[in-house]
């Protein structure tokens, strides 16, 4: 029972820490979709993670909070669109630029406005999204087995939480069962198609690249008003790019990038429980080796070592008519 | 497409991306209260008239010369090497397993050279994996550098609270290495000749990086190896049918760009800090990719543009004294800002001003 | 009768380059009309602005009688004009059926529209025989089936007026014949078709009118049933076509390269070239003639070793190339093998390298970088200058980026460079395409001197007549076969022609 119950909180955790990589690789698999490269996930998760502490703390509502990250997230997300899109810059510099801009800038306004060298203050109670109790949790966590699982794993999350398990269906929908998914499919894959059936590459392309941020800027409130109480600096601490790596992982398809966030959601969870544990045979459990694994399997996996990854064709590659 | 003149092309856009950048840090420190004229005057004393300041920029410098040539090299290929983080951290693995093992047999004169040789192998073989992948197995390099990054940063957690840490210490850190291991000084030197000097971290890695500028011009300017790799980076189909081997290409030139991000490292350890510390790169690799895009790729440009940064980061550590608000963090905000506007935007202006140029 | 399409006075500029020049075209409903002319003639200009990727910068379109502005492909596919690119406009991984939904989707959800668009795809294919499964993926499809479901695509979109640019080049002869069927049937239907091509025996096979253009000036319009192939010709070209060159008369050496049985697959594993065996002798032109992407280009790469060989041998001099055992173009190059790339802008030259560099471009390890451990600028210079003077290159300037030269001047160059190494065999594909008359002749003057000279060229062309000017021998490819081998002294178009399509009889040599 007691494993049991362990099983369960490993599980709760593997949830929470999904959630954020949930939401950005949905984001990147949207942007990346539609042919347009999003390594600025990292900068994007940092900068609404910023706003949306900053924004909750001033106002003390997370709500204001998070429209104001969403907000943020898809300026950021329009800016990488005016410069990969509009001006055909490089998709990637881009990208790098936008994450060294939010690190900067995050920690310049933190100062500027809380003076907490970098940090906002942390959050109360009413300042930061709290758990959400399902109906009746309460009365079935009685219920032996089931109980504990709907009233420990499935309820209790924050709104973020469960706003990034609804986002997968619904993107999964969108991109095959609406016709803007099929065109967004299209344009990544074929631009010039899209062109020639009279539809505007570009604007299909920048709404990609702000849907991602939309979807960015959840994540970063969830950051920092749901699964912590606060912006510190350098928060998104690489969680953009197990995003970015599990999209790869996941095949730029929504049901297995979902799979893998929870995947690297659950090494993460057990990273933390682990921490200081004397393993048989092993010793000292390798946390540091769990945290990279995200990273080393994506690495083979893109070495083709084990499946493969077939990336949309046209992605990285800005539209130009042919003549 | 537009063309511009020369002049135009590699003086006026560059100026005007860079001006761009400025201006909107500029916007930011003043939104964020404080005077922007001010800032930039502090930043310029910081970096170059202050006594010693000079010696902190040029030491900044010599870090952005190495990750500047580092991603510039891979860029000829039209590889796009981010991993250049990873790689100088490696290559401080390389130097520091040198020095702790051999500081109290070898004298200076060899154990430099061979410390300097395991920075340089260390940065290539972690560049070697991602860019064999590329070539043999066609994966994204910029995806497997940026992973290698973290795997790196992951390795060096473990080693250094582990078996490369101190004893006694509980800071991720290794022991000093012996003297025989430390790079002089400028300062040093210059007292031995008998003038005054102010001591800074500047180090005979300055001269190194200098060279190591010259090095590559001449490679990728003045060798048939060089050409093959500009054949290769502007156009594949030609390169193959020139009969340049792409893919060994694609691995060397790795190679060698990783083995000049961990170069680095030389200055880092052997000259300035004798140690290595967790995350001691800083950041550095990533500047190389502004250095690398403000210079244009080619040797002297990045000479100026890590002079630009390195002043940059000196002058911006001196707004930490004179402003309650702005901290070096600002300096982040201008370095992503010159990527934005002198990588991805870098064309913004040029159809306008090829209009412009051809009116007047 | 109202005129499907009325274009008057059309100019477009790129430039200082004038691409089409106050250009008029009719169209009546329900014909069959060609545009035809060389490369570069200014005829996908005209489609483009007809279908809305460019804006004319002066003239007026009147679509049945009614004038209109047509800003984008979306004004035009309103209008009901559709367009079947050359290369296709098609999702891989997509069905048959979303790619004719693509644009059309009728409504927000793909489920609203997606029966009709079955419904409509199967009554589209049923009148006028296109024959194609909604289901299948696309990429799964050959090309002339593909080619079926862009002509769909622009149906579905109520084309009335259907715009084919360069149709057949990827065509076997059978999917050409199937494709001029289908036109025919969606003609006696009532849609007007724009046929553009540079190809005369589909001209004279399939259309009712014809408009030629050159230079960028439509220069004439004819009845398809009154005109005949040689004025057509006469009327592309600006002058009497000079079928009347004569290759030199050759002194046939000894084999310099020999092919036995090569079988080359592409990534996807079509076979591309399907037992080819040649033999090439010193002091003689064999031309390549067929239509383009029926195994020459694969020819020309395999042979030069950009291709590692797969099936069979190849021999030159002592050397024997097998798949175990290949050679890459650098060793090749040793072998005495020079290559003039079908593709100049591609292949031939790195378009941002000064012209001293492409002048090296393959020879980099040779003399002309100069004898030391690094390469000498001065010696890139004198070396280019030199072949610049000896092919009268313009403007003869080492130091200017290649892309600032004209399509003949590169040619040009990468002629001299590849000539200048002293070839004992040259691989020439498409030597003349997009380069102007005078050039021309200063080619083949040169190919001429080289066979001389007694080296073994192999001359690639989908030009009939350049075959004929050059050749001592033509071989014909089709389907990666070569169908046949006849001396240029027996050979005739029509046997070529035959050749051509497949048809394989009496073949000599």
């Amino acid at each position: 029972m007691e494993d049991f119950i362990a099983i369960i909180r490993l599980l709760d955790a593997t949830l929470r820490l999904s959630a954020p990589l949930i939401l950005c690789a949905m984001a990147g698999l949207i942007s990346e979709r539609a042919g347009v490269i999003d390594i600025g996930l990292e900068g994007k998760l940092l900068a609404s993670a910023f706003a949306s502490a900053a924004v909750a703390s001033l106002t003390g509502s997370p709500w204001l909070g998070l429209l104001t990250a969403i907000g943020v997230a898809m300026a950021l997300g329009a800016l990488h669109g005016f410069a990969c899109i509009t001006h055909r810059g490089e998709q990637i510099i881009s990208g790098v630029a936008i994450n060294i801009v939010a690190s900067g800038l995050t920690v310049v306004l933190g100062i500027a406005i809380f003076a907490e060298g970098g940090q906002t203050p942390i959050l109360g109670r009413t300042e930061r999204f709290g758990p959400v109790d399902l109906p009746l949790s309460e009365t079935l966590s009685e219920v032996p087995v089931l109980g504990p699982i709907y009233a420990e794993l499935i309820s209790g999350h924050t709104v973020p939480v469960y706003l990034a398990l609804l986002a997968v269906p619904l993107i999964w929908w969108m991109l095959y069962r609406t016709t803007f998914g099929l065109r967004l499919r299209a344009v990544g894959e074929m631009p010039a198609a899209i062109d020639s059936a009279g539809v505007s590459v570009t604007w299909l392309r920048y709404r990609a690249v702000i849907l991602a941020g939309l979807l960015c800027g959840i994540a970063g409130a969830y950051l920092s008003t749901a699964h912590g109480a606060g912006f510190v600096r350098e928060m998104s601490a690489g969680k953009g790019f197990i995003a970015l790596a599990a999209m790869i992982f996941g095949n730029w398809r929504p049901v297995p990038v979902l799979l893998a966030c929870l995947l690297f959601g659950f090494l993460e969870a057990s990273a933390a429980r682990l921490q200081g544990v004397d393993l048989p045979l092993i010793g000292p459990a390798p946390v540091e080796i769990i945290l990279v694994l995200p990273y080393v399997v994506t690495v083979i996996l893109l070495a083709g070592f084990f499946g493969k990854s077939i990336p949309p064709k046209a992605l990285g590659t800005p539209y130009v008519k042919e003549r | 497409m537009t063309t511009l003149p020369r002049w135009a092309d590699l003086g006026l856009i560059p100026l005007l991306n860079l001006s761009l950048a400025f201006l909107v840090s500029g916007l930011v420190v003043a939104a964020i209260g404080e005077d922007p004229i001010k800032a930039i005057t502090v930043m310029i004393q910081g970096a170059f008239v202050y006594d010693g300041s000079l010696g902190y920029t040029l030491y900044y410098t010599t870090n952005f010369i190495f990750t500047g040539l580092a991603v510039s090299v891979a860029y000829k290929a039209m590889l796009f090497n981010i991993g250049g983080e990873g790689q100088a951290y490696l290559g401080g693995l390389g130097a520091v397993i040198v020095c702790l093992a051999l500081d109290s047999i070898l004298p200076a004169i060899l154990l430099i050279p061979l410390a300097i040789a395991g920075a340089a192998l260390f940065g290539a073989l972690w560049a070697l994996i991602p860019g064999w992948l590329q070539a043999y197995r066609g994966s994204h390099i910029v995806i497997t550098t940026i992973m290698f990054n973290f795997i790196a940063a992951g390795m060096m957690v473990s080693l250094l609270g582990g078996p490369l840490q101190r004893v006694g210490q509980s800071s991720p850190q290794t022991r000093n290495i012996g003297e025989a291991g430390q790079l002089p000084f400028i300062h040093d030197i210059g007292r031995a000749m008998g003038f005054e000097a102010t001591t800074t971290p500047l180090n005979l890695a300055f001269p190194l990086a200098l060279l190591a500028c010259l090095g590559v011009w001449v490679l990728i300017w003045r060798t048939r190896w060089g050409y093959a790799l500009r054949a290769l980076g502007h156009s594949q189909p030609a390169a193959v049918y020139a009969g340049i081997p792409a893919q060994r290409m694609i691995v060397v030139a790795m190679l060698i760009s990783g083995a000049l991000a961990g170069c680095m490292a030389v200055n880092e350890i052997l000259g300035a800090q004798h140690k290595m510390v967790l995350n001691f790169t800083a950041g550095y690799g990533f500047t190389g990719i502004a250095v690398a895009l403000m210079g244009r790729t080619h040797p002297v440009g990045i000479i100026l543009a890590a002079l630009l940064f390195g002043a940059i980061y000196q002058g911006g550590a001196e707004l930490n004294f004179e402003f309650r608000t702005i901290t070096r963090e600002m300096v982040l905000l201008i370095q992503g800002l010159i990527i934005l506007f002198s990588g991805a935007l870098a064309l913004m202006f040029v159809p306008w001003l090829g209009r412009a140029l051809r009116r007047g | 009768m109202t005129p499907a399409i009325r274009m008057q006075g059309i100019t477009k500029r790129f430039g200082a380059v004038i691409a089409n020049d106050a250009v008029d075209l009719t169209v009546k409903p329900g014909s069959i009309h060609g545009v035809i002319g060389e490369n570069g003639a200014g005829k996908s200009t005209l489609m483009s602005v007809l279908y809305g990727f460019y804006g004319a910068d002066a003239g007026t379109i009147e679509v049945e009688g009614e004038a209109v502005t047509i800003a984008s492909s979306a004004d035009a596919i309103a209008l009901g004009i559709g367009m079947v690119h050359q290369h296709f406009m098609l999702v891989q991984t997509f069905t048959v059926l979303e790619n004719v939904m693509l644009g059309a989707e009728g409504g927000p959800m793909l489920a609203q529209g997606m029966e009709e668009n079955r419904q409509e795809l199967e009554r589209l294919s049923q009148n006028y025989g296109l024959t194609v499964d909604p289901d299948a993926l696309v990429g799964d499809l050959p090309v002339g089936v593909q080619q079926r479901v862009e002509i769909i695509k622009a149906l579905r979109r109520g084309a009335r007026v259907l715009i084919l640019d360069e149709p057949t080049g990827v065509l076997t002869p059978e999917e050409t014949e199937g494709l001029f069927q289908i036109l025919r049937g969606l003609a006696s239907e009532g849609v007007s078709i724009l046929l553009i091509t540079h190809k005369l025996n589909e001209i004279m096979a399939v259309t009712d009118q014809v408009s030629v253009m050159r230079g960028g000036k439509m220069v004439a319009h004819r009845e398809t049933a009154v005109t005949s192939g040689s004025e057509l010709a006469a009327l592309m070209v600006g002058r009497e076509v000079s079928l009347t060159r004569e290759p030199a008369v050759a002194s046939q050496g000894a084999p310099a390269l020999d092919a036995k049985d090569m079988t080359w697959r592409d990534n996807n594993g079509v076979v591309r070239l399907q037992d080819v065996s040649l033999t090439l002798y010193g002091g003689e032109v064999l031309g390549v003639a067929g239509v383009s992407g029926n195994g020459q280009s694969e020819l020309l790469n395999v042979l030069s070793g950009i291709e590692p060989m797969q099936e069979g041998e190849l021999t030159i001099g002592n050397r024997r190339i097998v798949s175990a055992d290949p050679a890459g173009p650098a060793e090749m190059r040793k072998l005495g093998l020079a290559h003039v790339p079908e593709d100049r802008h591609h292949r031939g030259l790195v378009l941002p390298f000064e012209a001293r560099e492409n002048a090296v471009l393959g020879y980099h390890h040779g003399p002309g970088t100069g004898e030391g451990r690094l390469i000498s600028p001065a010696a890139l210079t004198s070396h280019c200058t030199r072949l610049m003077n000896g092919f009268d290159v313009r403007p003869p300037d080492p130091m200017l980026r290649s892309a600032g030269f004209s399509g003949g001047n590169q040619q040009k160059l990468i002629l001299a460079r590849e000539i200048e190494a002293a070839p004992k065999i040259l691989l020439i594909g498409q030597p003349t395409r997009g380069v102007d008359i005078g050039a021309i002749e200063f080619i083949n003057d040169r190919i001429e001197e080289l066979k001389a000279q007694g080296c073994a060229i192999l001359l690639v062309s989908v030009e009939l007549e350049e075959i004929f000017a050059l050749s001592d021998r033509i071989a014909v490819m089709n389907e990666g076969r070569i169908e046949g081998v006849v001396r240029r002294t027996e050979a005739d178009t029509a046997t070529i022609g035959r050749l051509m399509a497949g048809v394989t009889g009496e073949s000599a040599a």
